[in-house]
């Protein structure tokens, strides 16, 4: 696995199965939190990258219940679709996510909002793609002209050897 | 294809030996048997790290010299932690605007609000 900071976001990279998981602590309780997720309005209010313009077209946040949301920017308009498999409030979402530039691409999102108490929650959102190459790409992309510029070097390091 | 040299990276240091190899590599060049030394597997294991580490251009052997030590390139080893942060700094810039709707937020949902 490989871990980073403890205090702000945590990322972890599994090396057994296809997995990114991301960990933040929040200073509110589990219900607010989940409710920040749950709420479309909320919730378009602090996805997506900065810089990004991110539309509801419909949000349905419960067992059985499906979402579609574009994001845009300078770049384009980029659409994102899923369905919600299990959602029990202050506890636990999952959810399907799908890219839709890459239509049979699939990954099954599970975020759990722990309790700490003193009115203090641990998310721990888990994203598990159907290969490697998927998560890393999942990793490596939304990261625009950083990872352009990085592949560059990797293509001119990767020639020179 | 970009994507695919990317992905030899990590899964390349996917592995816990390689990752540990490329640890040691990043102190200084060592040989094979080096390498070897501190593991319960044999050399023939060891280069077979190497070579999966050397595919994803991680690490480099010199031809002509007759111990042939392996050395870190650290500039891809480099670019792969960055993309990683990348990522964290993304989601941490994410969570910090969550942050701010949250203190927003009333303690109680308003009526109607709720499922």
């Amino acid at each position: 696995m490989t871990r980073t900071t403890t205090h702000e976001t945590e990322i972890v990279l599994d090396e057994k199965v296809p997995l990114v998981r991301i960990i933040r602590e929040f200073d509110a309780p589990p219900e607010k939190v989940f409710r920040a997720h749950a709420d479309p309005e909320l919730f378009a209010r602090w996805c997506g990258p900065n810089g990004t313009r991110l539309d509801v077209e419909h949000y349905d946040c419960r067992t059985g219940g499906s979402y579609r949301f574009l994001m845009s920017d300078d770049s384009g308009e980029y659409g994102f679709r899923g369905c919600f498999h299990d959602v029990r409030p202050g506890e636990l979402i999952v959810q399907t996510f799908t890219f839709e530039g890459e239509p049979d691409g699939v990954a099954l999102e599970r975020i759990t909002f722990e309790d700490l108490g003193d009115r203090r929650t641990r998310l721990t959102s888990t994203s598990l793609t159907d290969s490697f190459e998927g998560r890393d790409a999942f990793v490596a992309g939304g990261m625009e002209v950083g990872v352009v510029e990085g592949y560059q070097r990797l293509d001119a390091v990767l020639s020179g050897i | 294809m970009p994507a695919d040299a990317l992905s030899r990276v990590f899964s390349a240091l996917a592995d816990p030996t390689r990752r540990d190899i490329v640890a040691r590599l990043a102190a200084g060049d060592a040989t094979v048997n080096e390498l070897a030394e501190p593991y319960d597997v044999t050399v023939q294991a060891v280069s077979k790290h190497l070579r999966v580490l050397e595919d994803a251009g991680l690490v480099t052997r010199t031809r002509e010299a007759q111990r042939r030590p392996v050395h870190l390139e650290a500039e891809v080893f480099d670019l792969m932690t960055k993309w990683i942060e990348r990522y964290r700094r993304q989601a941490e810039e994410r969570y910090r605007r969550l942050d701010a709707v949250l203190r927003d937020m009333p303690d109680a949902p308003e009526t109607g609000a709720q499922p």
